[in-house]
């Protein structure tokens, strides 16, 4: 069975650790990916970039609407996720246009991803 | 993370708006500080025993607003001080705190609390030696060491610039639209006063100053959040972004500055380059041009190319031209001569800034950039003369040394010189 864990904390404390509490918190969680990938537990690990960076498409109206910044209603929850592979922004968009056509209703937020590990995992 | 430094980095992030709040309150810098600072010692008592609260700026505020009015009550010896115990308790009263920190003021405090430290009368290095201690909380000592100065002339020039900005007004009313787009402009200047004051470090003192590079990024996601679709707020930390990816390649072993060109790519800091290039992204999409997404537009477009040899020149002097006719300046148009030598070649860089000596008589690197440009073109005693001048122009032992190698080349008839 796959699941995933979705990592939540205040951002903004996070930006204010230092580049040595960072590294030493990537380092020993390092330790712990490195026990699962070892067992063939461990699929992609992703670090998202500050929500700053962040853009949202609404695509619950026609056409959809593009706004600066996170997803921020709470009425609505996270149900999945993609990571694509893009040359910037309007490519990201027009991407998530196409999946809006197909789904619409609720909300993308695109944001940039800082860290990613493929990891492997035999579901 | 131990439990302190999770507390000391959530104080640091929470200091803006908390202090920013205290100021509206009590309507002056130095109560608002020494409330807020008698609120972080309590959270350094309370927190590791009890956790820390839901909310740790309406904490911080609530308990630091209540700290500086029982000093009030003491001196005027009022009436008797409540027990700590009941002030640190707050329960439901935390809550209502929060409710009522919901947005509607928090924004214009921050902005008022780092638009405090851009006083015009203030010369740029005490601007940003208030920003530092008043809105980053960086302590004097941290601030002396990065400017390399003494911890006591440092409390000095600080307390001098307090002196100035509490004589002079500060605007507590809410702002209009007008006056709130003016402050931001004046603080993202003063963000990046800071930030250059970090990047400017030489390779011996890039660490301990380098550090403020962080501090005004840090400063400029802030603001984001506060306005998110401002494009120029985006524009001016992409710009940080991209500039600070290159902290790690931009000197060799013996402390020398690498030109942009010469630089191991590798050694860029992906994540930031990354984070840079989504907010440009964002920002141009808004169609409003400004100075902050120009250049970060141009920073950009090196951060794109995996190697020196596919920078798109062609689309750097386009966004130079663009940034000269906003902010028309010489030393822009010899920055667009650099990306023209690349495109149409050095006779055409070289008519570009030829007409600018004048008003460039004082520069250094306009003489290296009309060396180089002159040696191109296989004039070699007139390179030589530019290069003397330049010489005679350089600020560091550093710079000098850059152009005697360039000369030294012209000496043994070598002309294998790229541009700056």
């Amino acid at each position: 069975m796959l699941y995933t864990i979705l990592c939540y904390h205040q951002e903004d404390v996070v930006c204010a650790w230092s580049a040595e509490e960072d590294a030493a918190v990537m380092q020993r969680l390092a330790v712990v990916q490195e026990n699962l990938a070892r067992a063939g537990k461990l699929g992609p690990v992703v670090r998202l970039l500050p929500t700053t960076a962040a853009t949202t498409l609404r695509k619950d109206r026609e056409p959809p609407l593009v706004l600066d910044g996170p997803f921020a209603e709470t009425k609505e929850q996270l149900l999945g996720f993609y990571v694509i592979d893009v040359a910037d922004l309007d490519e990201a968009l027009a991407i998530a246009r196409d999946l809006g056509e197909a789904n619409p209703g609720g909300s993308y937020e695109l944001r940039p991803i800082g860290l990613f590990r493929p990891g492997a995992t035999s579901p | 993370m131990t439990d302190i430094a999770w507390i000391e980095a959530a104080l640091t992030s929470a200091r803006p708006q908390a202090l920013g709040a205290l100021l509206r309150y009590f309507r002056d810098l130095d109560t608002a500080e020494e409330a807020f600072q008698e609120a972080c010692l309590k959270a350094l008592r309370h927190w590791p025993e009890k956790g820390p609260p839901r909310d740790p700026t309406a904490w911080l505020i609530f308990v630091g607003r209540n700290a500086a009015l029982d000093g009030v009550r003491r001196r005027a010896k009022l009436q008797e001080l409540p027990d700590e115990a009941a002030i640190s308790d707050l329960g439901d009263a935390e809550d209502a705190m929060a409710d009522r920190l919901d947005g509607a003021h928090y924004r214009d405090d921050i902005l008022r609390l780092m638009f405090i430290c851009c006083h015009p009368e203030l010369p740029a290095t005490q601007q940003i030696a208030l920003a530092l201690r008043i809105v980053a909380g960086l302590s004097v000592r941290q601030i002396a060491r990065a400017f390399l100065v003494g911890e006591a002339a440092m409390e000095q020039r600080i307390t001098r610039a307090k002196a100035r900005i509490a004589g002079g007004e500060v605007p507590f009313e809410t702002p209009g639209a007008a006056e709130r787009a003016e402050r931001l402009g004046a603080v993202a200047a003063m963000l990046y006063l800071v930030f250059n004051e970090g990047y400017s470090a030489g390779a011996t003192d890039a660490g301990e100053r380098g550090a403020l590079c962080d501090e005004a990024i840090r400063l400029a996601r802030l603001l984001i959040r506060l306005f998110p679709s401002e494009p120029e707020i985006m524009g001016l930390t992409a710009l940080m972004l991209l500039q600070r990816s290159r902290a790690k390649a931009r000197f060799d072993p013996n402390g020398e500055a690498i030109l942009l060109e010469e630089q191991d790519r590798s050694l860029w800091n992906k994540k930031m380059i990354a984070e840079g290039l989504a907010l440009i992204d964002k920002a141009m999409r808004h169609r409003q041009p400004g100075a902050y997404q120009i250049q970060a537009a141009i920073a950009a477009l090196h951060a794109r190319a995996a190697r020196a040899a596919d920078t798109d020149w062609s689309g750097i002097a386009a966004l130079y031209a663009a940034l000269e006719r906003m902010q028309p300046s010489p030393v822009i148009t010899l920055n667009r001569s650099v990306a023209v030598a690349k495109v149409h070649g050095p006779a055409a860089a070289l008519a570009l800034i030829e007409p600018l000596e004048n008003r460039l008589a004082g520069y250094f690197h306009f003489f290296g950039v009309k060396g180089a440009y002159l040696v191109d073109l296989g004039r070699h005693e007139e390179a030589r003369a530019a290069f003397n001048r330049a010489i005679a122009l350089a600020a560091s032992p550093a710079d000098a040394a850059h152009i005697r190698r360039h000369l030294d080349r012209l000496t043994d008839g070598s002309t294998a010189i790229g541009g700056r």
